[in-house]
């Protein structure tokens, strides 16, 4: 799930930088599908499909080593995310390890979520301390606006999928993209809510994603413009804090680099092991600016 | 002066001076040395005011959360850490009324507080904090504090005990030494499980280390209610003093708490 934001080029802007430092590594990410989805929204910003192979699926070995390390390191949490995740053969076996050493959440579309996953998530749930999160998207309120996005007849097996969870008693959040002009308003929000309680969730756990998407969209339109950089800015300790990159970093199959955002960008790699992109990073990319602005975190 | 072996730590108080009251008798009858109150007095409930002068009357030392940092820098929220709107919303209306109720000397008395405060207990060097020691205000849920996590913390702050509250549900985690972390739960508001007591916690040293006991209180609990409605405070807030069962500020908890309760 790679909906997060629209981003600017990935190629570093001109002129100085403001470097965020490393505070503590308290979110591990797993680009565990590489860029491998079954679907092909139009609005991913890492442009996954089923042919996508610019990032790897990761192995179940590499999975593990970074959760050794991660161990070590006292990371908080762990968040799994792709392309989709359950496109990956060995996703449960991942859960399992990272479950038995800290809380989990897994970014997915939902679609892929039959009984049988439902009931297997279920058990994995049950037997950890820790809290196990399934978050899925839904761009809109229905098919009229999911499916432009998200492909013919997606909104009706992603509301399958939550209706799966349901019946396991497993609540997964659902983030809705606000693609649509009511979705911020009370009342979609009591629409979207009632749609959940019809699924069968009990305590619908909703997140409306603000309007910064549609504001990266705009500008994305009009192009990468200069001042859209933080080249000569300067960023408060807190401001540095608040950035994500000052507290997470995100393994791939090819490596580790500093944010789930900037996985496609070269000089965003820092490292082969955790240990070694402990280290401050030049916020040289206009999605910095963005992050900065908007106040953007893919945890959510 | 005698040593230090039995203390009572007190989470948010929330303004429920009722329970406060029950809690600080429960504490002096089992023998403790000391009474420590974590922070947040003030919040959701009536009066805030009563709270302040039970903990100054009885002398019990305390540590800063976020509503006493809040409130003695003027600030115009509670600085829960919330993030959802709903949630949001019934946090400013709790602050709001308590800004207004608290009296400005106590809000200064609230801002002279340190921020943290350490204690040693037997051989274990305890940290006392609002919500983590690194955050005022950052929740450490038992589903999602692991034990890597709190390891890291220890050591960052050369302690064996982090001892804190914020979150509102009382737990903890503790290796075969007794290092990691008890959340004392809190006072001002039932923990989410369908009854109407509160919780505190009492840490005693002995022969096996530190122990811990977490007490129930009970207290009078419709009168809080009633006393909430008559000062205007939202019938969400009643419901849950009388039910046992959050109704407010429930998307910041992790899966498996938000499980556990009805709403
Ligand atoms: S579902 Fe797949 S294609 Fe759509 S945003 Fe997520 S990763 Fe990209
Ligand atoms: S894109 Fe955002 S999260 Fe990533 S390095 Fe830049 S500021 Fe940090």
């Amino acid at each position: 799930m790679s909906q997060l934001v629209q981003i600017a080029p990935l190629a570093p802007a001109e002129g100085t930088f403001p470097a965020v430092p490393m505070l503590g590594l308290d979110t591990l990410w797993f680009q565990v599908a590489g860029t491998i989805c079954n679907l092909e929204c139009t609005h991913c910003f890492i442009s996954c499909s089923p042919t996508n192979h610019a990032h790897a699926m990761m192995t179940l070995d590499q999975v593990t080593s970074y959760l050794a390390e991660a161990k070590r390191l006292g990371v908080r949490e762990y968040y799994f995310t792709g392309g989709e995740p359950f496109m990956n053969k060995s996703i449960f076996e991942m859960f399992e390890a990272a479950l038995a050493q800290g809380p989990t959440s897994v970014l997915t579309n939902g679609v892929l979520i039959k009984d049988k996953t439902a009931e297997r998530l279920q058990a994995l749930s049950d037997a950890s301390d820790y809290s196990f999160d399934v978050r899925i998207s839904v761009d809109g309120y229905g098919p009229e606006d999911n499916d432009p996005v998200r492909g013919a007849g997606t909104f009706d097996r992603i509301v399958e999928g939550i209706a799966a969870l349901a019946r396991v008693g497993l609540n997964p959040v659902i983030t809705v993209t606000e693609v649509c002009g009511e979705a911020g308003t009370r009342a979609g929000r009591t629409r979207f809510i009632e749609l959940l309680r019809s699924l069968g969730l009990a305590q619908p756990r909703l997140k409306i994603l603000p309007l910064l998407r549609i504001g990266a969209e705009e500008q994305r339109a009009r192009g990468y413009h200069k001042w859209e950089s933080l080249a000569g800015a300067h960023l408060t300790g807190d401001e540095l804090a608040a950035l994500q990159c000052s507290s997470c970093r995100i393994a791939c199959a090819s490596g580790v680099f500093v944010c789930p955002i900037l996985i496609d960008a070269p000089g965003a790699r820092m490292g082969d092991t955790l240990e070694a992109t402990l280290r401050p990073f030049p916020l040289e990319y206009s999605a910095c600016f963005t992050c900065h602005a908007e106040g953007l975190s893919c945890a959510t | 002066m005698r040593d230090v072996t039995r203390v009572a730590f007190l989470g948010g108080i929330y303004s429920n001076y009722l329970a406060l009251d029950a809690a600080i008798r429960a504490a002096k009858a089992r023998g403790v040395d000391a009474i420590w109150a974590l922070g947040d007095f003030g919040a959701f409930g009536p009066h805030p005011d009563r709270s302040v002068e039970l903990l100054r009357e009885h002398d019990i030392p305390g540590i800063q959360g976020n509503y006493e940092e809040s409130l003695s820098s003027n600030a115009e929220d509670c600085h829960c850490g919330y993030t959802d709107p709903r949630d949001n919303h019934y946090a400013q209306i709790s602050y709001d009324y308590t800004f207004a109720k608290t009296s400005a000397a106590y809000k200064q008395w609230m801002g002279t507080l340190p921020k943290q405060a350490r204690l040693e207990l037997g051989d274990q060097r305890l940290l006392l904090c609002h919500g983590s020691p690194r955050q005022i205000n950052e929740f450490l849920w038992e589903s999602n504090t692991p034990t890597p996590f709190i390891d890291r913390m220890l050591d960052a702050n050369d302690a064996d005990l982090i001892v804190c509250t914020h979150t509102g549900i009382h737990w903890q985690r503790r290796d075969d030494r007794g290092r990691g972390v008890v959340n004392v739960g809190a006072l001002g508001r039932p923990a989410n499980d369908g009854r109407t007591n509160v919780w505190f916690a009492i840490l005693t040293s002995g022969p096996h280390g530190v122990q811990t006991e977490f007490v129930p209180v009970e207290y009078d609990h419709e009168r809080l209610a009633r006393e909430m409605t008559e000062e205007g405070l939202p019938d969400e807030f009643v419901e849950t003093i009388r039910t046992g069962w959050w109704t407010t500020c429930l998307e910041i908890l992790p899966a498996k708490e938000r499980a556990r309760g009805q709403f």
